[in-house]
């Protein structure tokens, strides 16, 4: 479904990523591990498009993606939810939604208001209120929505449990497996181990910009060494 | 009782054209962030326009409105043309350099109005059904003024209507907050952007085909409306059309009792009214901060220090400069000293907005209190050429001083119109002041000591003031102090959180900006031996705006790239015909060669010719 090859990424003069190599599969979720700053965010942006400056292939369904805009990228079938959340603060719940609603796609699931209310009953309670009046949790919940909005194929979630309450947390690991689910493919960030193995069928270990491991949860369990040396703070 | 009102119904009635130029560029900027100066040139096409249609078809109140409403869609189509072919290619460009190119098409469309129009003003038709005036309170009102007193919200409403019930609306509002993330959405931001600046122009056109009853359609239009048209775009919060409502009434209102009682305040009061609003609420009435990720721009590359090769062609051309005047005929000398002092000035506003991240729209204010100061010194004082040239330079020091304790307060665009504000009081007052500054007539014989009076001798000391004054911002740039201030404009959390007192840090270097700019003024004033209030004027700020701009903001050559172009550029096409047409489209040309500037293009120029990768 998505192939990373060879990915380089620079912010001026600052080279983010070097080399990087990752791919999803269809209907699998799949977890990119690493530190704050290890370029797990750069990452995702590159995918989306939002980093202007990038080498190497990045392949969407068997299609070429690197240097199209954000928006092509989108409409291709790629969902991006970004960890600042991004939500339209002067926009309501249900304006948020409107702004990532869009045509159905054909192999890939339908999402209607309904549909996202029942997942997130939350948000049906607040859909009038403006986007800036959530919580923080209701926040995290609103920018999720509003991507399935898009009826997207793959999911890019950045880093979904960052500073939320814990039972959010585990009402968005529920989300997760209702989109794997679904039939759709998840690219996830995370810092939280704990939170990726509940989730995820296989990890990518990412730092310093470079791919240092992958394989799955069994496997890193068998090397402790591996998390100790990427993961730990 | 009576004439109260009717003066109400005279500041409502302004306020509905007002508001409608304002909220087009109110959308505009909140969705593209361009700041389009031709604005006000879409004002006054959409009036041309409007004054043929309407005088062709007056006859019918059909005709007659069918005539506004087709002017009105000509300049929203004239609009998406300037979008699409020069606007779209240089979205990606530094903040603020689109307004360059707006700027060159004000200019291109000074020239093409006259061409097409003529210079004579000219006189519409009143609308029919609406020619007349009626009697309330006793007072006559225009009926058209009524129209137009219902048109304003009328209008307002639509806007409302489309921005709150429409899909379009919705994405345009929310691309108003975070366009990165619309474009992420699946929303093409160019189809977006255009329908923006379609709308916006369709706007201006409105306001300007909605005039033709009320004043003569004349070639002075584009600038007279693009301040006063900023200024409620900044009170009202920029990107707020319900802002921009609120603000033409308050204008318009406060202005039609204002005369009243102190008539000479009109040309000052909207900035003192913005002014007003700014320090207390620092993003104007409705707006709101930015968010982080409206623009994205590439992060700044660091100044490094001129290379050996660099420093090299750097000297030889001051050295070529300083034996020139033995060489070249004297009237070439008097323009080499415009060069020099544009540079100075150019370089002092670099030094403001590409260090200190401070954009300025009103750096000329501190230009021309030098220039005033030095000449109140001379004839006033009775201070001699050395003693007014040592202390005028401290006058706008502390202009600066002044001004900037408020400026440093806001930030981006909100920062340029407080400057801007500054510079337009201090334009007024001493437009208006006859007995202190001799008003619009200026203070003449501002002529430099017996032993520098010749233009080569004068050269010499323009020389040393500038190049001195140069290489002193050059090396403060290169500073700790520098370094501050460039920490400050990449990021004011983080300075702050290490400890830097940002403001003060701001406050500081806008000073030294403001006090360079004064010496530039100083220099200019015994060159030319005269100065007017157009050297505090928004004319020479723009023009100070375009060579920094132009010469590309993030590098310390730009600033001395563009001045030179520019006043150069400028010495040779004014003795043309159609001079503005000309200029204006050099100016696109460059635009779109070099959306780095012209430091950047000469960068890549460079690379290539050494056969490197461009």
């Amino acid at each position: 479904m998505l192939e990373v090859n060879g990915l380089n990424a620079r912010y001026g003069r600052a080279h983010i990523l070097n080399g990087v190599a990752l791919s999803v599969g269809e209907n699998e979720v799949v977890a990119l591990l690493g530190r704050n700053g290890a370029g797990k965010s750069t990452t995702m942006k590159s995918v989306m498009g939002l980093v202007r400056q990038t080498e190497g292939s990045i392949r969407y369904e068997g299609q070429e993606i690197r240097g199209k805009a954000s928006h092509t990228i989108c409409r291709a079938g790629i969902g991006y939810v970004p960890e600042e959340r991004r939500i339209f603060g002067e926009l309501t719940v249900e304006e948020n939604l409107e702004v990532g609603r869009r045509e159905a796609r054909p192999g890939a699931p339908e999402w209607t208001l309904d549909h996202l209310f029942k997942l997130f009953p939350n948000l049906e309670e607040r859909r009038r209120n403006l986007g800036k009046q959530l919580s923080g949790g209701e926040q995290q919940m609103l920018t999720i929505a509003r991507t399935l909005m898009g009826n997207p194929k793959l999911v890019l979630l950045d880093e979904p449990s960052e500073g939320i309450a814990p039972v959010i947390v585990e009402q968005m690991a529920k989300v997760i497996e209702e989109l794997k689910a679904e039939g759709l493919s998840v690219l996830l960030s995370e810092q939280n181990l704990h939170f990726a193995r509940l989730v995820s069928d296989r990890a990518y270990i990412i730092e310093k910009g470079e791919m240092r491991w992958n394989g799955t949860f069994a496997e890193l369990d068998a090397q402790p060494a591996v998390s100790q040396s990427y993961l730990a703070v | 009782m009576g004439f109260y009102l009717a003066q109400l119904l005279t500041g409502l009635a302004n306020a509905s054209s007002l508001f409608l130029i304002a909220s087009g560029l109110s959308i505009i900027f909140g969705v593209t962030r361009i700041v389009n100066f031709a604005h006000g040139s879409f004002y006054m096409v959409g009036a041309y326009m409007s004054y043929t249609l309407v005088t062709l078809w007056s006859g019918s109140i059909l005709g007659y409105w069918g005539g506004v409403i087709l002017a009105a869609a000509a300049v929203g189509l004239i609009g998406l043309v300037i979008e699409m072919t020069i606007l779209r290619r240089i979205y990606r460009a530094p903040e603020l350099f689109q307004l360059v190119a707006t700027f060159g098409v004000v200019l291109i469309f000074q020239d093409l109005t006259q061409a097409v129009w003529g210079a004579e003003d000219l006189l519409g038709p009143r609308a029919p059904g609406l020619d007349s005036a009626v009697r309330i309170f006793g007072e006559p009102i225009p009926e058209y003024d009524l129209a137009l007193i219902a048109i304003g919200p009328a209008v307002l409403l639509a806007i409302w209507l489309v921005f709150h019930r429409t899909r379009w609306g919705v994405l345009v509002r929310a691309a108003t907050q975070d366009r990165e993330m619309v474009g992420a959405l699946g929303v093409n931001q160019a189809w977006l952007f255009s329908a923006a600046f379609v709308l916006g122009a369709f706007l201006a056109g409105l306001g300007g085909a909605l005039q033709i009853p009320r004043e003569a359609v004349s070639l002075q239009m584009d600038l007279s409306i693009i301040g006063e048209a900023f200024v409620v775009v900044v009170i009202g919060g920029m990107g707020s059309v319900t802002g921009a409502f609120v603000a033409a009434v308050l204008i318009s209102v406060l202005n039609a009792f204002a005369i009243l009682i102190f008539p000479q305040v009109s040309i000052v009061l909207p900035f003192v009214v913005m002014a007003v609003v700014l320090i207390v609420r620092p993003y104007g009435l409705f707006g709101k901060p930015g968010s982080e990720h409206g623009a994205p721009v590439e992060p700044e590359q660091p100044l490094t220090l001129m290379g050996q090769k660099g420093l090299m062609v750097m000297i030889a051309a001051v050295f070529v400069l300083a034996l020139s005047p033995l060489a070249v005929a004297d009237f070439t000398t008097i323009l080499l000293v415009d060069v020099m002092v544009a540079t100075l000035f150019a370089v002092s506003l670099h030094f403001m907005m590409g260090v200190g991240g401070m954009v300025s729209f009103g750096h000329a204010a501190y230009f021309g209190v030098g220039a005033y100061a030095a000449a109140m010194g001379v004839k006033y004082f009775g201070l001699g050429m050395v003693p007014s040239m040592a202390l005028a330079p401290f006058c706008a020091a502390a202009a600066a001083l002044f001004f900037g304790w408020f400026c440093v307060r806001l930030s981006g665009v909100y920062l340029a119109m407080l400057t801007l504000a500054a510079a337009q009081i201090l334009w007024g007052v001493t437009f208006q002041w006859q007995d202190f500054t001799g008003g619009d007539d200026g203070i003449l014989g501002v002529w430099p000591a017996q032993w520098a009076s010749s233009d080569r001798v004068y050269f010499y000391i323009a020389f040393v003031l500038c190049i001195g004054g140069i290489w002193l911002l050059r090396r403060a740039a290169h500073s700790p102090f520098g370094y501050t201030l460039r920490g400050v404009r990449d990021s004011r959390t983080r300075a702050e959180a290490i400890g830097v007192d940002t403001r003060f840090h701001q406050w500081m270097g806008f000073t030294l900006a403001g006090t360079l700019a004064g010496l530039a003024g100083v220099v200019f004033a015994f060159s030319k031996g005269s100065v007017f209030p157009d050297t505090l004027g928004i004319a020479l700020s723009i023009d100070g705006l375009i060579m920094v701009l132009l010469g590309g903001i993030h590098a310390l050559a730009g600033p001395i790239y563009g001045a030179v172009a520019f006043v150069m550029i400028e010495d040779w096409v004014t003795r043309l015909d159609y001079w503005r047409f000309i200029f204006g489209a050099i100016i696109l040309v460059v635009v779109l060669l070099a959306p780095d500037g012209i430091a950047g293009g000469v960068h890549r120029l460079v690379r290539m010719i050494r056969g490197g990768k461009a």
